[in-house]
C-alpha cells in the first residue's frame, strides 16, 4: 500500500515534467513522435530504477562529502549499460534517440531523485520511487509525443487518424515542441487550480 | 572558410538550445534578467571550450588507444565535473574579478547537458581538435545569444497581463517556441 | 549501519572502490554485448545493400573497397552471384538542407542505378525527409534504372529531368549530388575488371559546379 502511494506520488503529485519541470532537454528533444517519447521515457525509467536501488543500497558506505561524484559514477554506469544493450538489440530506437541516451547522465531527475529520495530511504521504497517517477516521466513524454505527432502528421503511434496533408508540420519541428509543452502545462495548471 | 561555416551553423542554423534542445534547464532557469543571462553565457563559453579540449585529448589519448571507448560517458562526466571545480578554484585565485562575475554560475554548469552533449558530438562528428574547439566555442556563443535574447523577451513579458494558467513556465515555453521559429528562418543558409 | 565519516582516507577508498566496481561491471557488459552490437551493425548494412543491388550470394560487406573522391572517403561494396559480378553498392554523402545526407546507391553490372537507400539524414520532417521514398521506383522522382553515362541527373529547375521533392529543392539537389558522387566513385573503381581487388584508387573529381548555396524555398 505504501509502495503504491510512492508510485502514484511519482506519477501525479511530483510528476517530473508537468509539476517539477525537470529534465526538459529529452522532453523537448525526443518527442517528435509518441513512440520516440515512450522509448526515451522507458530508457530513463530503467536508469532511475537501477540507480535509485543501487544508491539506496550503498548509501551508508558513502561519506557525505563525496556522495555526488559517487552517485554520478553509479548513474553513468547504468547509462552505459543501457547504451550497450540498446545498441545491440534496439538499434533503430537507439539511433533515433541518439545523443539523448548518454545525456540521461545529466538529466536532473535522476541525480535529483538519488539525492532527494534514495539517499534517505530503504532500497525497496527507492525502487518504487524510481518506478513512479519513471512512469510519470514516460507518461508525460508519450503524451507530448502523441500530441505533437497527431497535430503534425495526423498520426498517433504511426496509426493514421487523418490525412497527413492537414497536419501542421510545425509541431514536429523544434518550435512545436516548446509550444505544445507550453500549452500542455498551462492546461494542467488550469485543472490544478480548479 | 570551413571554420566560418561551422561558426555560423552552430550559432544560427543549428542553435544548440532552439533546435538541438540541449541546455534547456539553464535556458528556462537563468533567463529572467539579461544581466544574469550574459554571465551564464560567458561561463558556459569558458567551460565548454576547455571541456571540449580536455575530453577530446582523453578520447584520442587514452580511451581509443586502450580500447576503452565504452567508458566514454562515465569518463567525460567525471572530467567535466572535476574541471568545473578546478576552474572555480583557479578563477578564485587568479582573477577575483572574473570569479565575481561567473562564480555563481559555475556549479550549475556540471549538470548543463550542453557541455557533455557537445563533448560527445565533437567525437561523433569526427572533428579534429581545432575544428572541435571552433565548434564548441560557436555553440557556446549560440547558447549565450539565445539566452540573452530570451531574457530580454522575458523582461518585457513581466509587464504583460496573462491568464492565470499561462503565467510562468507555459508562457516562457511558448515564447521560446516563437523564438525557435524565428531561428528556423536561418535554416538552409549554410 | 552507521554512515562512514568523511575522512580523506574513507573518501578516497570509497570513490576508488565505486569506480573500480563500475568499470568492472562495464567491462563485462561490454564483453557480452560487443558481439551482438557488431552483428546488428553488420546486419543493418547487409540489409541496406540487399535493397539496392541485384540478388547476390556473397557477403558484400567483406568485399569493401575505399575510393577517395574530392576529399570524401567512399565505401564500395561489391555483390557477386555464382562467382559473377552483379553490381555494387556505393556509400556517398552530400550536404543537404539540415545536415549531411548519407546515401547507399546501388548500381548493376552495366552501371545503371538499381536502387538506393538513405542511411542517415537530418532533413526537415515531412518535407526533405521524403527523400527516402521520393526517388524510388514508381514514385514521382523515379531515378531507378537510369544511367549517368550520357547525362547527369538534375532537378527540373536546373534544366534536368528529375522531379524534385515538393518544396525541398535543396534536399533533392543534395541527393542527386550524392548519387553523382557515388557514380564517379563506382566508375573510378572498375569492379568489372577485378571484383576482388582491394586497391585504393584516386579519382580526380570533375565536379565543381556544386553551387548549391543558392537559396530556394523549402
Amino acid at each position: 500500500m505504501k509502495n503504491l502511494r510512492i508510485v502514484l506520488n511519482g506519477i501525479i503529485t511530483e510528476n517530473p515534467i508537468f509539476v517539477l519541470l525537470l529534465g526538459m532537454c529529452p522532453t523537448l528533444g525526443t518527442t517528435s513522435s509518441a513512440i520516440n517519447g515512450m522509448g526515451m521515457g522507458l530508457a530513463t525509467m530503467f536508469v532511475l530504477i537501477c540507480s535509485n536501488t543501487a544508491i539506496s543500497l550503498i548509501k551508508n558506505l558513502i561519506p557525505d562529502m563525496v556522495r555526488i561524484p559517487a552517485y554520478i559514477v553509479v548513474i553513468a554506469s547504468f547509462v552505459t549499460v543501457l547504451q550497450m544493450v540498446m545498441q545491440a538489440y534496439l538499434p533503430g530506437l537507439y539511433s533515433s534517440l541518439g545523443l539523448f541516451i548518454p545525456l540521461i547522465v545529466v538529466n536532473c531527475i535522476v541525480l535529483g531523485r538519488a539525492e532527494a529520495f534514495a539517499a534517505k530511504n530503504k532500497p525497496v521504497a527507492s525502487m518504487f520511487d524510481g518506478l513512479g517517477i519513471g512512469l510519470g516521466f514516460t507518461i508525460a513524454l508519450t503524451l507530448l509525443g502523441a500530441v505533437r505527432e497527431l497535430l503534425g502528421t495526423g498520426k498517433i503511434f504511426d496509426i493514421s487518424l487523418y490525412s497527413e496533408d492537414y497536419g501542421m508540420l510545425l509541431f514536429v519541428l523544434p518550435p512545436g515542441a516548446f509550444i505544445a509543452l507550453g500549452y500542455l502545462i498551462a492546461l494542467i495548471n488550469r485543472f490544478k487550480k480548479a | 572558410m570551413e571554420y566560418i561555416l561551422i561558426f555560423i551553423s552552430a550559432i544560427f542554423v543549428n542553435n544548440i538550445v532552439l533546435s538541438q534542445f540541449l541546455g534547456i534547464c539553464p535556458f528556462l532557469g537563468v533567463s529572467k534578467k539579461v544581466e544574469t543571462a550574459v554571465g551564464m553565457g560567458a561561463a558556459v563559453a569558458f567551460v565548454l571550450t576547455i571541456a571540449t579540449v580536455v575530453t577530446f585529448l582523453i578520447q584520442k589519448g587514452i580511451l581509443e588507444p586502450f580500447d576503452l571507448v565504452y567508458l566514454q560517458t562515465i569518463t567525460f562526466i567525471l572530467v567535466i565535473a572535476g574541471l568545473v571545480q578546478m576552474v572555480e578554484i583557479i578563477l578564485k585565485k587568479v582573477s577575483p574579478a572574473l570569479y565575481q562575475a561567473l562564480g555563481v554560475f559555475l556549479p550549475l554548469i556540471t549538470t548543463n547537458c550542453c557541455i557533455l552533449g557537445v563533448a560527445i558530438l565533437v567525437i561523433q562528428k569526427d572533428y579534429d581538435l581545432l575544428t572541435g574547439v571552433v565548434y564548441a566555442f560557436s555553440t557556446a556563443i549560440g547558447f549565450g545569444l539565445a539566452l540573452v535574447i530570451f531574457a530580454g523577451l522575458r523582461e518585457q513579458l513581466r509587464l504583460v497581463k496573462l491568464p492565470k494558467g499561462m503565467s510562468g513556465t507555459p508562457i516562457a515555453l511558448i515564447t521560446a517556441g516563437l523564438l525557435a521559429m524565428a531561428f528556423m528562418g536561418f535554416a538552409g543558409v549554410v | 549501519m552507521k554512515k562512514l565519516e568523511s575522512t580523506l582516507k574513507n573518501m578516497l577508498l570509497v570513490l576508488t572502490l565505486v569506480t573500480a566496481i563500475s568499470v568492472a561491471i562495464l567491462a563485462s557488459v561490454n564483453a557480452l554485448t560487443q558481439g551482438p552490437i557488431a552483428e546488428t551493425q553488420a546486419n543493418i548494412l547487409k540489409e541496406a545493400i540487399g535493397q539496392v543491388v541485384p540478388p547476390f550470394d556473397n557477403n558484400p560487406a567483406e568485399q569493401m573497397d575505399t575510393v577517395t573522391l574530392s576529399g570524401q572517403t567512399i565505401n564500395i561494396y561489391a555483390a557477386m552471384k555464382d562467382g559473377e559480378y552483379v553490381g555494387s553498392a556505393v556509400e556517398a554523402r552530400a550536404s543537404g538542407y539540415g545536415g549531411e545526407i548519407v546515401v547507399l546507391v546501388g548500381f548493376d553490372a552495366q552501371g545503371n542505378i538499381y536502387g538506393y537507400s538513405i542511411l542517415s539524414h537530418a532533413e526537415t520532417p515531412g518535407l526533405g525527409s521524403k527523400v527516402d521514398t521520393w526517388f524510388q521506383k514508381g514514385q514521382k522522382g523515379d531515378i531507378i534504372g537510369q544511367s549517368l553515362e550520357q547525362q547527369e541527373l538534375k532537378v527540373a529547375k536546373d534544366g534536368g529531368t528529375v522531379d524534385a521533392i515538393t518544396a525541398s529543392t535543396i534536399t533533392s539537389r543534395a541527393f542527386l549530388q550524392a548519387v553523382k558522387t557515388a557514380y564517379l566513385a563506382f566508375k573510378g573503381n572498375t569492379k568489372e575488371a577485378d571484383a576482388a581487388s582491394s586497391a585504393t584508387t584516386q579519382v580526380k573529381s570533375t565536379d565543381d559546379d556544386s553551387s548549391s548555396s543558392e537559396l530556394t524555398e523549402e
